[in-house]
This record gives structure tokens, sequence and C-alpha cells, in this order.
């Protein structure tokens, strides 16, 4: 059955796959690294333990997710040569050493200097065990700054040429780095990284709350989660904003699949919600807002927008999926900007943290973040499509040369795999929320590391005698 | 545009450094994973509690050095990268399964309790097995040679799999554990410590048995590589090799009767070196063999200078703190329970 299946499509549902795995990791650990940046610094500053127990808990839960975090991520730097390898040849040249960068000024760093932040307490200081998370901080932004950079150069290619033999050479690196849609990427990405973050601390925290465990702890959680919400999600709306007009300029196809248009127009109307066609050419059932999309994208009433018509079917990307999960993206961005809102005037009306139905809402948006970035990237990299380098490379050129068979039996072993692995991850982050910081106090620092009972030479007897595995 | 081709020999010097990342990779993960592979034969839970914490904190950037190599061969030799990876499909997303069951397997057996801390025992055990078996297989399949038609792979989905490298795959576990055990003689004590100690008398036969068997059969295999090793006056020179390699090994034997605890894990690491060594010597100058040449792979001299400054710079640094979290972590790992 699987020899009959286009082994393109299967490398693409593989790919798809595993990265739409991988960044729920990393988009939560990047956020977390510099929060619990911030928790440590609050404590050394004012001595307050509670921010400690605070840390504690959450750094377990990074452990976790960290650890989720670089397995996955393994995967894919060696899926580019498994199922890519077409695309790895023909754009080595300009991709590789953006990658080579990110593994020698971020994978290194974050790697080594984990293992201090979880296991270090009692050997290093405390100021070099801040500087330990602060380190790792930083490793996870670097390597996202490298990662974004080279997506983005798939995106909107500069700084390059393409040689005789095919292969794509670097003609001017500070282009091929800072593409034209890589700054915006960059700053739309690590904020919506530390959005995810702010909604998960404050489901946790609300919670807490509504159920009147660890309060002081709670408090401490949910009133910084809130300070993201209220002043960070207007931003990413700004930013977004920004980067569709970049889009515009770079990828308008894209930007017609995300508007549903189909006809070039002036003062074309916003679409907020519809159903496209994409055979039929149109977008049915649509509820439109006049003029605004013009509006919004050349800041005139009347200015022209592109539609998908302008070109020819073999490359317009699916619009159905593009059109649907820019708007989940944007109206979960619409959601954490209503949540700042609204925490703003309870804090206001001094009700910030007893409000049960607030905390309620804050545990349902738990998992708004993560499904916000999914959704993103999913606009993202299908609207690029059919090309894998924009309008310079198609992705049907850049697959390996191996059987269907081989890429549908791994896809199907990674699905099984992460199905189960993750499974168990999510259940263990879940337990320790559930167990809170108080336990965590009560041991080391590191207690559910195993590493915190002394276990001295008298315990000899039931060494040698205890059970096998 | 920025290019150093006209000063040093870029396509060489890569060379050398993706070999040197793989090998760092062999040693660093190779404990490691040799910890997994001895897991559940230790005596006791308590055994593998040292076990693990002894390596807990480095494993991940162990494995980074992997990244490196995978990523440092797609920076520099593109195109041996993209003739190996398909070449070796399975037995590399094998050994990925195998990375991500023991790679989780150190958080999630410190959260689990009971029964299902055995579940992750054993996934941490089967994990390792498998990603070491892998690396082996493609280590037998990469010497054999792969085919090449133009810049693609031509070979066919299971050319990788045959008796000598299921034989490199075994011999690889068996190298891995005999890491790993000295590693435990040099960071436990007391009942782990003498287990292990047992164990690498074991593993020392096996290991001895094994890379002998390659060594011989890899010039039984390849006329070109018999001319290299078994003609005069190479064959002088190249004794250095196994020369020293009996040499190690014998001092490593008395080591393990004689309760040193440092030295078998170094004298181990000397034999790996002059293994790799070997196999270098062999292969050279294929980094497709028999197909593509180191220079012929090489990435665009623009490529390849842009990340040799970085490398310069930053790969001296990375080694530094590396072991710098090395140095926090030195001593017995049992004394690091004990505070
Ligand atoms: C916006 C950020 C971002 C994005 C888009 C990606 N990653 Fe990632 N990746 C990270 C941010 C990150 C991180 C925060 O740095 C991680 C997450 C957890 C971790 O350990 O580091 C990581 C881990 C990680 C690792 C393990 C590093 C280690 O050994 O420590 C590898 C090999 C990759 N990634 C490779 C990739 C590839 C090939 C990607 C694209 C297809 C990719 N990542 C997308
Ligand atoms: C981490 C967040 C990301 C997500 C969720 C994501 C998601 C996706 C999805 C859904 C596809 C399939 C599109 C399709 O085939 O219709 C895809 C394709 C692809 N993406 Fe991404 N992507 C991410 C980041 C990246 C990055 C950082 C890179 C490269 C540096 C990258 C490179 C690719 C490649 C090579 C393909 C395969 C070609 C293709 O199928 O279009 N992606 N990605
Ligand atoms: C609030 C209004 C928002 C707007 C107007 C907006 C706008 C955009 C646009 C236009 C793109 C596509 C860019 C391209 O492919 O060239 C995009 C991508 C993306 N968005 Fe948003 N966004 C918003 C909110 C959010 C939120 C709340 C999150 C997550 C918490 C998020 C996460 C992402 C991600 C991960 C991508 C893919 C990576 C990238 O291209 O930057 N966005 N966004």
């Amino acid at each position: 059955m699987l020899e009959n299946l286009d082994p393109i499509l299967l490398a693409r549902l593989q790919f798809a796959f595993t990265v739409s795995f991988h960044i729920l990791f990393p988009a939560f650990t990047i956020g977390l690294a510099s929060w619990l940046a911030v928790v440590e610094w609050r404590w050394l500053k004012t001595g307050n333990p509670v921010y400690m127990e605070v840390y504690r808990m959450w750094v377990k839960i990074f452990a976790v997710a960290f650890g989720m975090g670089v397995v996955s991520g393994i995967v894919l730097s060696y899926q580019f040569g498994t199922n890519w390898s077409a695309f790895s040849d023909k754009v080595g040249n300009v991709l590789g050493p953006l990658l080579g960068y990110e593994v020698l000024t971020a994978f290194f760093l974050e790697a080594s200097f984990l293992g201090i932040m979880l296991f270090g307490w009692n050997r290093v200081s405390p100021k070099m065990h801040f500087a330990a998370t602060i380190i790792v901080a930083v490793g996870t932004l670097i390597s996202a700054f490298w990662i974004l950079s080279a997506n983005s150069w798939m995106q909107t290619p500069a700084g390059y040429r393409v040689g005789e033999d095919g292969l794509f050479y670097p003609t001017s690196w500070i282009e091929v780095i800072f593409n034209p849609s890589f700054p915006y990427r960059f700053v739309h990405m690590v904020i919506a990284a530390y959005l995810t973050t702010a909604f998960v601390v404050a489901g946790v925290g609300g919670y807490y709350l509504l159920r009147q465990r660890f309060v002081k702890h709670a408090r401490v959680m949910f009133g910084m989660a809130m300070i993201m919400a209220v002043f960070v999600s207007p931003l990413q709306l700004l930013v977004g904003d920004l980067h569709g007009l970049n889009t515009f300029k770079h990828q308008p196809a894209k930007v017609a699949a995300m508007e549903g248009l189909w006809e070039t127009q002036r003062g074309a109307p916003l679409k907020l919600f519809g159903w496209p066609d994409q055979e039929g050419e149109e977008t049915r059932f649509s509820i439109e807002l006049p003029k605004m999309s013009s509006l919004i994208l050349t800041h005139e009433l009347d200015g022209e927008v592109k539609g998908l018509k302008e070109w020819p079917r073999d490359e317009r990307p699916p619009v159905a999926i593009v059109f649907w999960s820019f708007r989940i993206m944007v109206g979960l961005g619409m959601l954490m900007i209503l949540t700042g809102v609204m925490a703003a005037v309870l804090y206001w009306r001094k009700r910030l943290f007893d409000t049960p139905w607030f905390q309620r809402w804050c545990m349902a948006l738990t998992p708004a973040g993560f499904i916000a970035i999914l959704a993103g990237w999913i606009v993202t990299e299908v609207g690029r499509q059919p090309y894998i380098v924009y309008n310079a490379l198609r992705t049907a050129e850049a697959a390996s040369p191996v059987a269907g068979t081989q890429v549908g039996l791994s896809l199907l072993a990674f699905i099984v795999v992460y199905g189960v692995v993750f499974g168990a991850g999510c259940y263990y982050i879940y337990r320790l929320i559930h167990k809170g910081p108080d336990i965590a106090s009560s041991e080391d620092a590191y207690g559910d590391h195993g590493v915190d009972h002394p276990q001295i030479v008298t315990d000899l007897v039931t060494e040698s005698g205890g059970d096998r595995v | 545009m920025f290019d150093l081709s006209g000063f040093i020999d870029l396509p060489l010097i890569w060379y050398v450094l993706i070999a040197t990342a793989v090998f760092l990779y062999v040693l660093l993960d190779g404990f490691d994973l040799g910890v997994g592979i001895l897991f559940p034969f230790a005596p006791s839970d308590k055994c593998r509690d040292r076990m693990m914490s002894s390596i807990a904190p480095f494993w991940d950037g162990n494995e980074t050095w992997l990244v490196l190599g995978g990523g440092g061969l797609f920076a520099a030799f593109p195109l041996a990268y993209s003739l190996l990876m398909p070449a070796f499909y399975m037995p590399i997303i094998l050994m990925l399964l195998g990375l991500i069951f023991r790679g989780v397997s150190f958080e999630f057996r410190f959260k689990a309790e009971g029964r299902s801390r055995r579940i992750w025992d054993y996934c941490f055990h089967f994990g390792s097995l498998v990603a070491t078996f892998s690396q082996g297989v493609v280590l037998g399949a990469f010497v054999q040679g792969i085919k090449v038609s133009g810049r693609t792979y031509a070979g066919g989905s299971f050319d990788w799999l045959n008796a000598f490298s299921i034989m490199t795959g075994i011999a690889l576990v068996t190298g891995y554990a005999l890491i790993g055990a000295t590693w435990l003689i040099m960071k436990t004590e007391d009942v782990t410590q003498e287990w292990a100690r047992k164990c690498a008398g074991y593993l020392f036969g096996y290991v001895a048995l094994f890379m002998g068997l390659v060594s011989l059969c890899m010039p039984l295999m390849d006329d070109r590589i018999r001319e290299l090793w078994w003609t005069l006056p190479n064959f002088m020179y190249l004794q250095f090799f196994p020369l020293s390699c009996v040499v190690m090994f014998f001092i490593l034997w008395r080591d393990l009767h004689r309760g040193n605890e440092y030295r078998p894990f170094l004298l181990t690491l000397g034999i790996f070196l002059m293994n790799y060594l070997g196999l270098g010597i062999s292969t050279w100058p294929w980094l497709v063999p028999y197909e593509v040449t180191f220079r012929l792979a090489a990435a665009a001299p623009e490529s390849q200078s842009l990340l040799i400054v970085g490398t310069a710079v930053l790969l001296p640094l990375v080694l530094a703190y590396t072991a710098y979290c090395y140095y926090v972590f030195r001593g017995k790992s049992s004394h690091e329970t004990s505070y």
C-alpha cells in the first residue's frame, strides 16, 4: 500500500508532523527560560523564598520540556538529509553555515549550562547558578535567531545567485542572514513564545487560586503572567501587522490566500469568515468588512490588493488551510488582548486574584499560545507552497531519492513513538503541576532527580540486595 | 565576497574538524550510551540511580556533538550529507528513535515511581542499545562504500544491510559498553565500581576480538585498503596503530586487576582513538567511500570561510565551558548524593 503513495507527499507529511511537534517545546522553553531567569533574579534581589519555590517547581517542568525539545530537534536536523537531500545539496552553501552557527553558538551553550541549572545548586554559588539560568535563556534566543534566519531565507531569499550547476551560492552573508522577512519573523516568534509561556503559567496560577492551593506562589505566577498579557499581547498585534505588510511586499500570493481574495481589487474588503473554494476560485459565504483589507495592507481605502487569479493555478498555495489557520491565530491573539484588558480592569478594581470566572477563563486559555503558534507556522509554511525556497526552488524538486515505503514507515514510527513518548511527557508535566511547589521546597532543589537523599555508604546491604530491573 | 581559500586549505581543515567532532561524539556520547547498555545488569536500583546521576548533567552536551557532526557535514560538505543520509536512511531513523527514548528517560525516570520507573529504565537501555547498534551499522556500511550516480544516491533501501555491518553494529555495542564501564569505574565507588570493573573485564575480551576481526576484514574486503596496509614500506609505519593498541590493551588489563580508577577510562579512549585513526587512513581521502573525495564534496569556499572564522573562535570556547561543566561535577557521583 505504501509504495503507491507519493514519496514527496509522505516526506512533506513527515516534516510537517515532526516539526510541528518540535516547535511546541521550543515555544515553551524559550519563554520559560527567560521567565525563570526573572524569577531567580527576584529571589536573589528580595530573598523571598516564595520565588525560589516557584523557580524549583517550574525548573522541573522546564527540564522535561527541554528534554523533549532536544530529542525532537535532533530528528529534524537529520531529516534535511534523509528526506530533503536534493534540497540539502542545492542550498547547503547558503543554509549550512547558518545551521552550523546555531550549533556552535546556541546548542552547546544551552546543553552545557542546563546541567548546572538543574543539578548545580550546591556545587556553584547562587550567582553562578543565576548566570547559568541566564546563559540557557540567551542560548534559546540565539537558537531561535539562527533557525528563523534560515527559515526566513527560504521565505524571502536574498544575497544569493544560482550557479550554472543549479546550486545556490551566497553573494552577501549580511543579506542572507538579515533577509527581508527575518526581523519580523524573529520578533513575532519570540513574542509568541513569551505569550505561550505566560498563558501556561497563568493557567496554572489560576488553577491554584481557584482551588485556594499555594496561594502565595499562585499570586506570583498569575501576576507575572498577567503583566505579559497586558503589555505584550497588544505588541504582538502590532508586530503581526508589520509582519503581514512585509509579507504583502514579498509574498503577495500568500497574503491573497490569507485574505481569501481571488480577484485583484481596489478597495478590497476584509473577509472575517468564509469558505475558500480552490476549484471554483471564489470564497463562498463570506462576511466582509468593506475596504478594510486595502486599508490594512496599503493604508489607503482604495489601495490595490492582488488576488489569487494573478497566479497560474499551479503556483497558488492551498487557500483554505492558509485562510483558516490565519483566522485561528489572529482570533487567539485577540482573546489574549482581551484577557489583558480584563486583567487590567480587575487589577484596577483590586479583584485580580479573587475572581473565579477569570481564573477559569485563564485555565481555558492555557493551550492558546501553542495553538496560535502552530496555526501561525501553518500560514507561513503552507502559504509559500509550491516553493520550498520562494520563487527559486520547488518543493517537488527538493526531495530525496528514497522509496515511498521507507518514508511512510518512518512516518508511522514517528507518529507512534511521539504519541507514546510525548504523551508520557505531558502526563509528567501535568503531575508536576498537580503536585505544586510546596513539595519542591520540602525536598532538595532537584529532589525529583534522585540525587537528594543521602545515599551514604551505610546502605551497602540494600545496595547489593536490591531487585533487578 | 569574503573568501579564505587563497590562504588556507579549507576542505582539508573542514575534513579534520568534522572528523574530530564525530570522534568527540563517539567518546563522549560513547560513555553515556555505554552506561545505558549496561544499565539493567547493574546489581541494584541504588546502583542504577548512581549510574544515572553520573551522566545526567552531561548527556545533552554530549549529544550536541552529534548535531555538530551532522550539521557540520551539511554546512561544509553538503554533497556528502545529501548522499550519505538517504543511503543510511533506515539505520539513521532507528538511531533517532533510540535517542528519543533514551533522551526522555533521563527526565521521566526521575519523575516516575514504581512500575512506570521500570518502563523508563528499559526505554533507557533499549534506546541506548538501538542507537549504538545503528551507529555501528552505519559505520560498517560507510566503509564498504555506497552507490552514486551524478549528485544523487543510486543504491537501494537495504544496501547498508549485510553481515559486516551487523558485525560492526555489535562491535560498537561492546565498545561503548567498555567506555561506559570504565567511566563508571572512574565516577563511582563500592559496589557499583566493583561491578563496573567486572563488566569491563568481560567486555575487554569482546572488544579486542571485534577490533581484530574488523582490522582483518577491511583489507580482505577491499583491494585498496589491502594495498595500503599490507605492502611495504607502509606496513612498517602503519604497525604503529595496531601495536599501540596492543600495548594499551595490555596496560588496561593490568589496571582492571590492580584497581586503578582513572587510567582505564583514558586507555579506552586511547584505544578508540587509534582505531578511529586507522579507519581514517583506510578511507582517506574519501568522504563518500569510494565515490566522492572530501575535496569534491566541499561546499563553496565562501561558505566554508564564513563558518571557519566562527569555529576558530567558538570551538575553543565550547571546549572551555564543556571542561568547566565537567569540572563542576567532578568527583565520585556517589558523593554528589550525600550532602
Ligand atoms: C523558534 C525557535 C526554534 C525553531 C523554529 C526550531 N527550533 Fe530547534 N530548538 C530550539 C528552537 C527552535 C531551542 C529552543 O533552542 C531548543 C528547544 C529545546 C531545546 O533543547 O533547544 C531546540 C532544540 C533543537 C535541537 C537539539 C539541540 C541540542 O542538542 O541541544 C536541534 C538539533 C534542533 N532544535 C534543530 C531544529 C531544526 C532542524 C529546526 C527546523 C526545521 C528547528 N530546530 C526549529
Ligand atoms: C518550527 C516551526 C515550524 C513549523 C510548525 C513548520 C511547519 C511546516 C509545515 C506544516 C510544513 C508542510 C507544508 C506543506 O508541505 O504544505 C513545513 C514544510 C517545511 N518546512 Fe517548516 N515549519 C517550521 C519551521 C521551519 C524551519 C525553521 C525550517 C528551516 C530552517 C523549515 C523548513 C521546512 C522544510 C524544508 C519543509 C519541507 C518542504 C515542504 O513540505 O514545504 N520549517 N513546515
Ligand atoms: C494578534 C494578531 C496577529 C497578527 C496580525 C499576526 C500576523 C501574522 C502574519 C501575517 C504571519 C505570517 C507571516 C508570513 O508568513 O510571512 C504570522 C505568522 C506567525 N504568527 Fe502571528 N499574528 C498575530 C498573533 C499571533 C499570536 C498571538 C501568536 C502566538 C502566540 C502568533 C504566532 C505566529 C507564528 C509562530 C507565526 C509563524 C512564524 C512567522 O512567520 O513569524 N501570532 N503572524
